[in-house]
């Protein structure tokens, strides 16, 4: 790439931040709180201790390993938006099975099969999205949503009836796991570099694949256009369906991360997918594909979602102006490309 | 409510039209499509527009129904300059085309059909409007189901349809683009009554075919498009001799491929039946030997592609077996296919033969067959840089195709294909070449069928279905002649492409 071509791309990126913070702003300004205080609470609220850095990096993880699963998909041009469903089911699994074996294994083998689990139940519930789009020909957005809500409800189910806690059932979730069930702190941080380095790799090595590998090859061909891919003998089918099944198990990991983390609530709940995974579609689309840039996206959006949660505890506002903030990033930075395209087009 | 009885008394009283066209030109990037056309249609008469594939007939009525714009030329109705800037000005100035392909929309109703397009009305009649709808089919002997949908009505119904839709519309001038093609026989005898009571009412019918035997019958004068010129008018009882010259030209063309050495069969057809939704290509037997070239001739659209895929193993037949050197491949997968040494280049470049926005080396490492798991790029490019040289592809391993320009990628679309194949289908091998460029490929291909690859191909250019095949196969609204080519002229292709013996 060169160099002209990375500033222009540079400065389209900014001018997009900046026209989301101008609309941001806009927002709170309505909302009569001041724009420039709310951010700084963002911001001190993410990085303005050691503890509060230790949870962005317990919300970055998910969103790491979700977006490596996406651009799977989204390089084969399927958008799975069922991707929080599986990432529920790789909790639900992850969860199953530690509660089956924590009494019979010793701890480190139950987290490492739990990480399996996960990553199975995560896969099994994309390959089922994969499944209904082959032989049910139900469109993958669909079938994910369907999914998504079936996953959900039992989580509900599981929490209120037969993993309940002793005594009283409540939707605030099943038994909490001991401690020597949630992966190890880093010293006194109270997030596991574990957490963080698989989703480095997971991210490293979809680059490596999509790049280097005719699987990868193969896919972004099936993503550009699907007749030609067929055409060449390429096994679309197959290829979908593994796909969904990449980013699925991928999606389940991060479920494992949300029951296990250092800092998460080490048990199963209602919701435990937390909107990560949809954070992690726009990631994607903000990273237009290109992985590596997933990373630096992915550790800023966690860092404004963790941030935000101090809104409601200092200011009178809700936490859900970081996913507004999120959302008008990815809006602006949409808007901005679409523009371009269009004077390119224009331009001839 | 008002303007609707108003059009009907249009389709009633209104006089005829004459139509004019003058010096029309029309270009699609260095395709010089229309080159100054001049043709004068009396009103209330039968036009016949005869003229082989690509000769230019559909994009000059196309300009005439306002489809596309010509980039010079005028139009004149009844003396007057026109400009239309859209099919619905030029439907509102009297002027209505039949597409070859019905452009309707299947998934609606018969009735709802027919109103589109219709002036706008807040609250639709339906009633009334079926009524009318009646009236007109009736008047034309058309019959079809008012509460079907358009998609279980057949082509011919369809076009029925049509017909009625743009008379109710105020057509004065009906274009017709060759509309026998995938009707049946009753249909058609049906068609040509309805188009001799139009023209007694006083429209203006111009009717575009490339089937000599229909104009003849059917129209009162002709005129002959070739390479985007009139090359001719007559009257229609002019000899059929004179006509096929003014479409083929006076060329000399003999077939030449006389003494090839064929081998084992490679490819053999039985009892072979395919359809789509618009046609029909029944018990067909084919051999192709190793070594030989069998090309396939007719209008775009009488069958070719059907069969070209079906042989790709694209197409499944619904009946009769396919054999591909000797091993039976009938229902199996396309992949298979593949394995068996089928090659297979379409003609749509961008839209199913390349990858827009990959590499020219992504696409050679695509077409590698039991890959490894991980792609040697520097092997690939190398590769890549050696067919770009051998087939003389302006570009490098690292261009995007769609950066190629259009003879380029289909030097890419052949470079890309398996170097020995058994037996390799092609969709216009030399479309957008040039004349060197053309022979460079053929020469190429040649070198391998005298290795046993056999070849089928589909082209427009008569001279060259005649100069590189041992065989001819002739497509007719889904029927089939074979044709030797060894010594034939092209006037004899000529002929059988114009319909000659299929009757």
């Amino acid at each position: 790439m060169n160099n002209g071509l990375i500033q222009r791309i540079l400065l389209l990126r900014i001018s997009a931040i900046v026209l989301a913070l101008f609309l941001s702003a806009a927002i709170l300004m309505m909302l009569s709180a001041s724009p420039l205080d709310a951010f700084s609470l963002i911001l001190s609220g993410a990085f303005g201790s050691w503890a509060k850095l230790a949870y962005v990096m317990t919300a970055w993880a998910p969103v790491l390993l979700c977006s490596a699963g996406l651009l799977i998909t989204f390089a084969a041009g399927l958008w799975n938006i069922g991707i929080e469903g599986q990432v529920v089911m790789g909790a639900v699994f992850a969860t199953g099975l530690m509660w089956i074996l924590q009494d019979s294994f010793p701890p480190s083998a139950v987290l490492v099969l739990a990480a399996l689990a996960g990553l199975s139940g995560g896969a099994l519930w994309g390959m089922l999205v994969g499944g209904l789009r082959r032989y049910g020909n139900v469109n993958e957005i669909f079938g994910g949503l369907g999914l998504n809500f079936i996953a959900g409800s039992l989580t509900v189910y599981l929490v209120l009836g037969p993993w309940k806690r002793p005594g009283i059932g409540s939707t605030s979730g099943t038994e909490p796991f001991p401690p020597s069930l949630w992966l190890p702190p880093f010293r006194d941080f109270q997030a596991s570099p574990i957490e963080i380095i698989l989703g480095l790799i997971a991210i490293a090595s979809v680059a490596i694949a999509l790049r280097g590998t005719h699987f990868g090859l193969q896919l972004r061909a099936i993503g550009k256009n699907v007749k030609a891919a067929f055409l060449k003998g390429i096994a679309v089918d197959r290829d979908i369906f593994l796909s969904f099944g990449l980013c699925g198990g991928l999606a389940g990991l991060a479920g494992w991360i949300l029951i296990v983390g250092t800092s998460a609530r080490h048990n199963l709940y209602p919701l435990i997918s937390s909107g990560y995974g949809y954070l992690a579609i726009l990631v994607v689309l903000l990273a237009n594909l290109k992985a590596l840039w997933s990373v630096p996206i992915s550790f800023f959006f966690a860092a404004i979602s963790m941030g935000s949660l101090q809104l409601p505890l200092q200011r009178q506002l809700d936490s859900s102006l970081g996913g507004v903030i999120q959302g008008m990033l990815v809006l602006s930075i949409l808007v901005i490309h679409g523009i371009r395209s269009r004077w390119l087009r224009r331009e001839g | 409510m008002n303007y609707s009885e108003h059009s009907l008394s249009f389709v009633f009283f209104l006089s005829s039209m004459k139509v004019e066209l003058r010096d029309i030109h029309k270009y699609f990037g260095p395709v010089h499509a229309n080159g100054g056309v001049t043709l004068t249609i009396e009103p209330g008469t039968l036009h016949g527009l005869l003229g082989e594939n690509g000769a230019g007939k559909s994009t000059l009525m196309k300009v005439l129904s306002g489809f596309l714009s010509p980039d010079r030329g005028e139009i004149l109705l009844d003396g007057k300059a026109v400009r239309f800037h859209s099919p619905t000005e030029a439907v509102a100035l009297g002027v209505g085309m039949l597409h070859q392909d019905p452009l309707d929309f299947p998934a609606l109703g018969v009735t709802d059909n027919f109103l589109l397009g219709s002036p706008r009305e807040f609250l639709l009649d339906r009633k009334h409007h079926k009524s009318r709808l009646n009236e007109l089919a009736d008047r034309f002997g058309f019959r079809f189901d008012l509460e079907a949908r358009v998609f279980d009505l057949s082509i011919g119904e369809r076009q029925q349809l049509e017909i009625v839709r743009l008379l109710a519309l105020g057509a004065n001038v009906l274009i017709l683009d060759e509309p026998t093609t995938a009707i049946s026989a009753q249909q058609r005898e049906n068609l040509f009554d309805a188009l001799h009571q139009l023209t007694e009412e006083g429209k203006t019918v111009i009717f575009v075919s490339h089937k000599l035997d229909e104009v003849k019958s059917l129209c009162s004068k002709v005129t002959v498009l070739a390479h985007g010129k009139v090359t001719g008018e007559a009257a229609t009882d002019c000899p059929t001799e004179e006509l096929v010259k003014m479409m083929f030209g006076q060329a000399l063309t003999v077939g030449k491929r006389c003494e090839v050495k064929l081998g084992e069969p490679i490819l053999e057809l039985q009892n072979f039946t395919l359809s789509d939704w618009r046609l029909k290509v029944k018990d067909l037997f084919l051999k192709v030997r190793a070594g030989e070239v069998v090309g396939f001739a007719g209008l775009e659209g009488s069958g070719q592609e059907l069969i070209l895929r079906g042989c790709a193993g694209l197409l499944k037949p619904s009946t009769g077996r396919i054999r591909i050197a000797h091993q039976d491949m009938t229902g199996r997968p396309y992949r298979d296919f593949i394995e068996a040494g089928v090659g297979y280049m379409v003609a749509g470049r961008l839209e199913e033969g390349l990858i827009a926005g990959m590499t020219l080396a992504e696409h050679m490492a695509l077409t590698e067959r039991n890959p490894p798991f991980f792609i040697d790029w520097a092997m690939t490019e190398e590769k890549t840089s050696q067919r770009i040289e051998a087939f003389n592809i302006k570009g490098q391993p690292t261009t995007l195709v769609e950066g190629l320009s259009g003879g380029n990628q289909q030097r890419a679309l052949l470079s890309l294909l398996p170097p020995q194949p058994k037996l390799l289908l092609m969709e216009h091998p030399t479309r957008g070449l040039d004349m060197e460029s053309t022979e460079y490929i053929w020469r190429l291909l040649q070198a391998r069928t005298q290795q046993g690859t056999a070849i089928l191909f589909t082209s427009s250019d008569p001279e060259e279905l005649l100069d590189r095949s041992d065989h001819i196969l002739i497509f007719f609204a889904g029927r089939v002649r074979m044709m030797d080519t060894c010594g034939a002229s092209l006037f004899h292709l000529g002929e059988l492409i114009g319909g000659k013996g299929f009757e």
